[in-house]
């Protein structure tokens, strides 16, 4: 049956350099020296760690635990000791160091206790909680916590599931070698997926340039007996693997500015979050590992399946570097990113290390002026206007640069790719939009410091006040005590005045007391009045029985 | 009818009260930094230059021509003018203290703005009736309107733009002015179609 | 002659009247343009502008007492932005209220602290906790770097430390391009 197809605006064709790393089946990488494991390796907040320096741990014991709402836990790769916890420098092209932990393997792998999870009986809750706990995120390259996709939305299902197998990218071809190998796990994970997002249908669309791994697919469909999944292939243009490009292609729907694809009914996952997915439910193993390309200047580029933690430079060794190597980059030549050494880990969001040569990436040409040519707009597949957001960019005009929709910019690189000048476009929006993102920080920072500056400023002010009346209270006092003194006569006024003023005194106190009743019982609901009556009624029966005792 | 189309076409494009008569440069170059504050002193100009075509044309025909003074007109008309201004400055900083921030010093000097004297002046020169003044004048601060949003449009854009340090500011606005000034040349042949 | 003064004397009263009348109409109560001014200021309370705070910058700004680079912790960016909303030209920081800083927070040094709470009545935000004779510690997140803390500390064991750059805060840097010559072949 063949589906009608949509298409996305834009795009361009590289040469795709495939071939050379899917001639051998997915190998697994060795155990490495030591691990050294970030443990903040997704979008959201800092893993808070678990382990401590000394300490044995298990393969897939949670060395991270999540921490905040946004957030996902990190687990050991393999078994053995904790050597260290230090800064180590992290794959990111800052080069700047994050808190690592440092392990070293015994050679033993032992897993943890791990069972499969009866996830078909528990609460969505609680199987989100678990895929939190499993460290399962978005293996595309986003590094979104999955957990938190998993929902089915406000309407309480989704029409469409999509399962991103396109990689688009050129020299990329993990999840082509997974989907080949592993179909049955991609498959089934999909399902799973289907059935806690309440998806009427799932359509896993992959490039046509991946003849077998749309037969593999289509045959481990057919297999498992899965329902309700389809495969679709595509039609291979950059960046069809785009999640908004796909969902586009897939079902028409064009996700606009500001809105989510859930508002739409579509949800989009990568395969090998899906088959991440398979593994944390159905065979209850945390992510400890990924499927990582390793291509360009090397004698035989290949998959591998790695370890997170496993240095750069010895998954690289595998392949035979060449001998004029002088860089490493995650990623793939559009959208990846400079190593800033060879000694960096494996983490999650590595889907290939290309390894780079002076001759492959010769030095960028020199930048020319904008002629406004408009190349740029044509292939923009986000229906931007590059050459603006590029103009306001490089001026600084943060807020000009928003209006033409910067942050709807997907960093594809098309722009830069087809630009005639040679201009390094994505490198002016990257910069444009850290601005802007350090820009609001600062200013809800701002925003907070006024708050609590406004509370110390009204605080003080209260205090003046209760001060200045707690002064004239007594001032008040003491006159009315002199004044009584005056009048009265004989020991038994002196003694009424003694008595009225031990009398106010306990006044005094009683208002106080009723003025210090804690703030937390007022205005409490039903239920919270009977658990207080129903602990009251527990303490005084205690007391009770120890007065007995 | 169509005369009254000729008079608001002729005032917005044919004779643009600033980039062909150059007259009220003053706010041309100095509120068209930003589109919003263009935006701005083009209705704060459009509403007191319609609204003072109309009251001089009342106290010229009304009061100045029956007793005979009219050597008082251009003193009536700047003190007419200056309350209308006065009025219009009220009005703004009660209803958007920002714009009326932004304006600044360019809203009270409306009043000494060559255009909205010199409309009122021509209506006069031209003889126009009472419906005629208030069109001439409403599509000459359209005109006025039309050329500082334009101009403002351009100077945005020029914010970015790697200008040589010695003509950065307003050496390349009257620069910019000019050509669009030049533009405007061309409607001229709009008046072999009257 | 006569009826010239007439004139002119009637358009003076009916315009007089027209004006006192709109002025009461539209009289304008508070100024809302503070708001706007207070929101770009970083609101570091430090008071190095001169003012005791920074709203009362921002009333000085508005009622145009004080220039708009008087605020160092905002810095060049914070001046654009003030002269962007107000009109008013670019001027560079007055060097006599200080001058830009990395951003910092304060470092209680916890081992030379008396606990003596003099620290945190000078603290604008409450970013210190601690009591009488106890030790005090900063809330790094919640402190503006205000410095207003350092000057009360009888043993001097407050420090200034700069916000470290982390993985997290990098900012992608502006791309620049180094024209060199070509070499001559």
């Amino acid at each position: 049956m063949s589906r009608r197809l949509f298409s996305f605006h834009g795009g361009v064709k590289p040469a795709y350099h495939k071939a050379p790393s899917i001639l051998q089946p997915i190998q697994a990488a060795p155990l490495p020296a030591e691990f050294v494991i970030p443990l903040h390796q997704s979008i959201g907040g800092i893993p808070r760690p678990t382990v401590t320096v000394g300490e044995r741990v298990r393969k897939g014991q949670m060395v991270g635990a999540p921490d905040g709402n946004v957030t996902s836990a990190v687990h050991a790769s393999t078994s053995g000791l904790v050597k260290a916890m230090e800064m180590r420098r992290m794959p990111h092209t800052s080069g700047l160091s994050a808190l690592c932990v440092i392990l070293e393997p015994d050679g033993r792998d032992e897993w943890i206790d791990h069972a499969p999870v009866p996830w078909r009986e528990m609460s969505p809750n609680a199987v989100r909680d678990i895929l939190r706990d499993s460290g399962v995120v978005g293996l595309g390259g986003a590094v979104f916590p999955s957990y938190l996709k998993v929902n089915p939305g406000k309407r309480g299902h989704l029409d469409t599931l999509v399962i991103n197998g396109a990689e688009c990218e050129p020299f990329i071809t993990c999840d082509d070698m997974q989907m080949r190998e592993r179909p049955e796990g991609v498959v089934r994970g999909a399902g799973i997926l289907r059935d806690l997002t309440q998806a009427a249908r799932v359509l896993v669309g992959i490039e046509d340039n991946k003849p077998e791994a749309i037969a593999a697919m289509k045959a481990a469909i057919e297999r498992t007996g899965e329902e309700r999944l389809e495969v679709v292939a595509v039609p291979t243009r950059y960046p069809a693997g785009g999640a908004k490009q796909l969902i586009r292609v897939l079902t028409g729907i064009e996700v606009p500015h500001g809105k989510r694809s859930t508002d739409y009914g579509v949800q989009c996952f990568n395969t090998g979050t899906a088959h991440a997915i398979h593994d944390a439910l159905e065979l209850g193993r945390p992510m400890i590992s990924r499927i990582v390309t390793v291509a360009g200047n090397v004698e035989r580029p290949g998959n591998f399946e790695v370890r997170f933690g496993t240095p750069m430079r010895e998954l690289v060794a595998l392949c035979g570097p060449k001998p004029d190597t002088d860089r490493l980059i995650m990623g793939g030549p559009m959208m990846g990113f400079r190593m800033p050494g060879d000694e960096v880990p494996v983490v999650k969001a590595t889907n290939c290390v290309l390894v780079g040569s002076p001759a492959m990436f010769p030095p960028p040409p020199p930048e020319m002026p904008c002629i406004r040519c408009g190349e740029c707009v044509k292939a923009c597949p986000a229906d931007l206007t590059p050459f603006e957001m590029y103009w306001f960019s490089r001026a600084k005009l943060f807020g000009k640069a928003q209006e033409y929709h910067l942050f709807d910019c997907i960093e594809c690189g098309c722009c830069a790719y087809v630009c005639p000048s040679r201009i390094p476009l994505v490198d002016y929006y990257r910069f444009a939009k850290s601005e802007i993102w350090a820009r609001e920080q600062e200013k809800a920072a701002a925003d907070q410091a006024r708050d609590y500056y406004e509370f110390r400023l009204a605080r003080e002010e209260r205090e003046k006040q209760e001060k200045a009346a707690k002064l004239a209270a007594k001032a008040a006092e003491t006159k009315a005590k002199l004044a009584g003194q005056a009048t009265a006569d004989g020991a038994a006024a002196a003694e009424d005045a003694h008595k009225a003023l031990i009398a106010s005194a306990m006044g005094k106190a009683k208002t106080q007391q009723d003025a210090v009743r804690p703030r937390n019982t007022d205005s409490l609901t039903p239920e919270q009045q009977a658990q207080v009556a129903e602990a009251e009624a527990r303490r005084t029966a205690n007391t009770e029985a120890k007065s007995d005792a | 009818m169509a005369s009254y189309l000729f008079i608001i076409l002729g005032a917005v494009l044919v004779n643009n009260v600033v980039l062909v008569r150059i007259l009220g440069l003053c706010p041309f170059m100095g509120v068209s930094k930003k589109l919003e504050t263009a935006v701005g002193m083009g209705a704060a100009t459009t509403f007191v230059l319609t609204l003072g075509c109309g009251t001089s044309y009342v106290i010229d025909s009304w009061l100045l021509i029956p007793n005979n003074l009219e050597y008082l007109r251009t003193l009536a008309f700047i003190v007419t003018i200056a309350a209308i201004v006065q009025l219009t400055e009220l009005v703004i900083q009660k209803t958007s203290p920002v714009l009326h921030q932004v304006l600044g010093i360019y809203l009270p000097l409306i009043t000494t703005n060559c255009a909205v004297l010199g409309i009122p002046l021509l209506n006069i020169t031209q003889k126009h009736g009472f419906f005629e003044s208030l069109l001439f004048g409403f599509g000459s601060s359209l005109g006025f309107t039309l050329a500082l949003v334009l101009f403002a449009g351009v100077r945005e854009r020029l914010d970015g733009a790697d200008i040589p340090k010695n003509f950065r500011g307003t050496a390349i606005g009257f620069i910019t002015g000019g050509i669009m000034s030049l533009a405007f040349m061309g409607f001229a042949g709009l008046d072999k179609y009257k | 002659m006569l009826s010239a003064l007439l004139v002119m004397a009637l358009g003076a009263i009916i315009l007089g009247g027209a004006l006192g009348f709109a002025a009461v109409k539209f009289r304008v109560e508070g100024d809302p343009l503070v708001e706007k001014i207070d929101s770009i200021l970083p609101q570091t309370q430090c008071g190095q502008c001169g003012y005791p705070g920074c709203r009362p910058y921002a009333q000085a700004i508005a009622n145009g007492d004080a220039e708009i680079n008087c605020c160092p912790p905002g810095g060049e960016d914070g001046i654009r932005r003030l002269a962007d909303l107000l009109g008013r030209e670019f001027k560079p920081l007055s060097g006599e209220h200080g001058i830009e800083k990395p951003r910092s927070v304060a470092v209680i040094d916890e081992n030379v602290c008396i606990g003596c709470t003099l620290c945190i009545q000078a603290c604008p935000v409450d970013a210190i906790v601690g009591a009488a004779k106890q030790m005090h510690t900063v809330i790094a997140p919640q402190c503006t770097g205000c410095e207003l803390c350092v000057e009360p500390c009888p043993v001097d064991c407050i420090a200034m430390k700069p916000i470290a750059e982390t993985v997290d805060n990098w900012k992608w840097k502006y791309p620049v391009f180094e024209i060199t010559p070509r070499k001559a072949a």
